[in-house]
């Protein structure tokens, strides 16, 4: 059997924020385009991010692009490409005013200029005690604005959409060129091959791969999964994000925007204890720095509640007028979700699993690029890669809040002006598929109509998210971190052999679940056996046995691969396009 | 909990049907959607979107004990003991509670929802004062789950000739933007029995609104400019 095969010159699977923006350049670029979402792409977790989108306008406070390039190397706690960080530190300006243009819904300041507030460690004059106001916000839904102004222009475009289509692996060709994708019309259960001279994967990140986390059900690390499976390695997968203020019991996100606004979190002796780790930027410090302080507090007996296993955060004096105006959802999710209404009560909260700094590895222009004789970054052939799956990196080992929107639309122009110019560059007709182009798609769909009994994927799912987040965590101890990697290869043999009940063809979401728990598992693998590897402290990364940053061995890019669980290491790239290396330094805030 | 739930699955029935479940919850499960998640566990071919969970995404929305809603942000508190649960009215039923959306986004598309803007944009951002800024309120937070045109009885009669309140609600997120040069062409597009005037005002949309919008203000408003330019 074979499976019918469409073509176009480029196809974007995923359409958050970063897909929505390269689709957009490609569709205007007047190429066949083609976006594939398993969610209708204002479902697509973009549309949760609150707080805004860092960019240095200097509406309100002096700033410049220098200054946010410091804040964000020192941020990534010097893992992070310098090269890459200038180039989208540089372009932040322009891609804010374009989505000002496309419409977006920016809060104003008095003079009509753009909102901006500001965000934990965006500093002026490199790293000063003065906080610089970057933040551009549209209230507290920046993502849901941005995500809806993106796809309105792609409305306008006319980019063709493939929604409810799943894709589930990649199709590379003799030569190692990626040929397209195979996918999964969800409404019909059909496969189908998408070939196209050139694939971006813009499927977001994997924060399901933990039980408790901000992240949508969506965010199963599909990209992942699929570059894994078809030999591309996954670089700092080790470094994952845990948000400092994810609501108690419920994981929702509190944006950091709440502090930026001026609210501040309590001890359950009602201490500020912020000020006790960054004297200077207090609650608005990196979040690797504030989440480790809460848990530290949490740890040592300071926590809330009777089990002392939570924080609180206040914004009662902002005063309703503030809370209204500038943080609306936060009240909304608070009154809905903790059963406090912050223009009166605390939010209690809890660091909270959200943003994965790792992914696949690409160069700024979003071309994947992986080790190849001798090059540890040749670019793979055909193959793209931006926002929370990519790994650029320009997040190093912590990412600043509102960075990550700037990254979804700086690389999502970038990977798709450099698409159009290689599309152009490549001959009209699509190279012919080999007959195996399909094998592995179609035999995960043929194993899964096969078996009829065993472990539940919800089963087995429900283990993995726990052994991350208790093996995995902000803290991490060497045996936790070695029991971890035993137990997740158990893991991902169980998945192997898991089951599904439901063999409709229909609307699946039983056999959706299963295919996305593939993904879960590879992104989870390199998660652990990344973390168990590096043996030191940076960033998202904390290892009681390694408390301190290892430059001399570990300033290296970790690049993990499926076949063998095996690890390698690259450079970072500490030289920028044009500016002094930022060198690296004690990270005080 | 007990819960009875609309089933159709194409594949396999010929007919819906309705299916009770009972169901153990913990003490952490606090939304219906929870409890969906519970159900689903038991029985996976119980199918249905869902993403956020936060009341963001729009996924989740459904018909509850008959009235429409989001499932992620309905307190199971709140609930009574039996839930009755169908898919959103007026739409073609896919499978269990996922219907066809088809219809309601072309409503929305029809009206040309994004920004148009002819002139050659400036360097930096086009100014708006907070005043201009303030208009979009309650406009643009639309999260397109389509709770409000599937509670509308205009709509289930018309849904190919009536825009539906979701529709006129981002036709007026447009009009009303101070950076917007397409007015009349909008209101143009609106100019017609069905398009816009077969809202009656029944507000069972400003009723159903998960996220409290008032689509009926904002089509009331459109029809003041319609009569505002008439004369």
């Amino acid at each position: 059997m074979t499976l019918p095969v469409r073509r176009f010159d480029a196809l974007v699977v995923g359409a958050g924020g970063s897909g929505l923006r390269a689709s957009l350049e490609l569709a205007r670029a007047d190429l066949r385009v083609a976006v594939l979402s398993k969610v209708f792409p204002t479902r697509s977790h973009t549309v949760a991010a609150q707080g805004g989108i860092a960019a240095p306008l200097a509406n309100s406070t002096e700033d410049n692009w220098h200054w946010h390039m410091y804040d964000t190397v020192k941020g990534s706690d010097y893992l992070g490409d310098q090269d890459a960080i200038e180039y989208m530190c540089r372009r932040a300006n322009e891609v804010v005013i374009e989505l000002e243009h496309m419409g977006m819904p920016f809060d104003r300041l008095e003079n009509g200029k753009i909102y901006q507030r500001p965000f934990g460690g965006h500093t002026q004059d490199y790293g000063s005690s003065k906080m610089a106001m970057r933040s551009c916000a549209a209230a507290d839904r920046t993502g849901h604005a941005m995500l809806h102004t993106l796809y309105q222009q792609n409305i306008k475009a006319n980019t063709q959409f493939f929604i409810e289509w799943m894709a589930l692996d990649l199709i590379r060709g003799a030569d190692g060129t990626v040929l397209g994708v195979v996918a999964l019309e969800m409404e019909t259960g059909e496969a189908v091959i998408f070939q196209a001279k050139a694939t971006l994967f813009a499927t977001g990140g994997a924060g399901r791969i933990y039980a408790a986390s901000t992240n949508a059900f969506i965010n199963t690390g599909d990209g992942l999964g699929m570059a894994a499976r078809a030999g591309v390695p996954l670089e700092d997968m080790e470094f994952f994000q845990f948000h400092p203020t994810g609501v108690y019991g419920a994981g929702v996100l509190i944006t950091e925007g709440v502090r930026g606004e001026g609210g501040y979190l309590l001890n359950k002796d009602g201490e500020r204890f912020m000020e006790r780790y960054a004297p200077n930027a207090k609650d608005l410090a990196s979040r690797d720095v504030v989440s480790r302080a809460m848990t530290t507090e949490m740890k040592e007996g300071r926590g809330c509640g009777k089990d002392g296993d939570h924080l609180l955060l206040k914004l009662d004096h902002l005063g309703p007028e503030v809370i209204n105006q500038r943080l609306p959802g936060i009240r909304e999710i608070a009154i809905k979700f903790a059963n406090v209404d912050p223009v009166r009560d605390p939010v209690p909260v809890v660091p909270t699993v959200h943003y994965q700094m790792g992914g696949i590895p690409t160069n700024y222009l979003g071309q994947v690029v992986a080790p190849m004789n001798g090059n540890p970054e040749a670019v793979l052939a055909g193959f793209y890669a931006v926002g929370e799956c990519a790994c650029v990196s320009v997040h190093g080992a912590n990412r600043l809040g509102t960075n990550s929107l700037l990254d979804l639309v700086v690389f999502g122009k970038a990977a798709g002006e450099q698409m159009a110019r290689d599309i152009r560059a490549l001959p009209e007709a699509h190279p012919d598929l080999t007959a195996e182009a399909a094998d592995r798609p179609r035999a995960r769909l043929a194993r899964l109509d096969a078996t009829t009994s065993g472990e539940s994927v919800h089963v087995v799912g429900a283990d993995l998210r726990k052994t991350m987040q208790a093996h995995c965590g902000v803290f991490r101890f060497p045996d936790d971190l070695a029991q971890g990697v035993s137990r997740m290869k158990e893991v991902a043999a169980r998945a192997a052999r898991s089951f599904i009940g439901d063999h409709s063809k229909v609307f699946n979401t039983a056999r959706i679940e299963a295919l996305e728990l593939d993904n879960l598992v590879e992104a989870a693998m390199s998660t652990m056996v990344s973390a168990e590897a590096r043996k030191e402290s940076r960033g998202a990364q904390s290892r009681s046995d390694y408390p301190e940053r290892d430059d001399r061995n570990w300033m290296k890019h970790t690049l993990w691969y499926k076949e063998g669980n095996r690890l390698e290491y690259k450079p970072v790239h500490a030289k920028p396009l044009s500016v002094e290396t930022f060198e690296p330094k004690a990270r005080n805030y | 909990m007990r819960f009875s739930i609309y089933r159709y699955d194409p594949d396999r029935d010929t007919k819906p049907r309705m299916q009770d479940y009972e169901v153990q919850l913990e003490p952490t499960d606090r939304m219906l959607l929870d409890a969906l998640v519970r159900i689903k566990e038991q029985d996976d071919s119980l199918s249905f979107r869902r993403s956020c969970r936060e009341g963001v995404c729009g996924s989740d929305a459904m018909n509850i004990n008959g009235r429409n809603g989001l499932a992620c942000i309905t307190k199971i508190a709140d609930l009574p003991d039996r839930v009755l649960l169908r898919p959103l009215p007026g739409l073609p039923v896919v499978r269990d509670l996922i219907v066809d959306m088809t219809q309601f986004f072309k409503q929305y598309y029809s009206v040309k929802p994004y920004l148009i803007n002819s002139d050659a944009p400036p360097e930096r951002e086009r100014l708006q004062s907070p005043e201009e800024r303030e208009e979009l309120n309650g406009l643009y937070e639309c999260i397109l789950c389509a709770c409000c045109s599937t509670s509308c009885p205009s709509f289930w009669w018309n849904p190919d000739k009536f825009v539906g309140p979701a529709g006129l609600l981002q036709a007026y997120r447009f009009i009303a933007d101070s950076r917007d040069q397409a007015a009349s062409e909008r209101l143009d597009n609106l100019e017609d029995p069905y398009r816009l005037f077969r809202c009656h005002s029944i507000m069972n949309c400003v009723d159903a609104c998960p996220k409290n919008l008032n689509p009926t203000r904002a089509i009331g408003k459109i029809k003041d400019l319609m009569v505002r330019r008439a004369v």
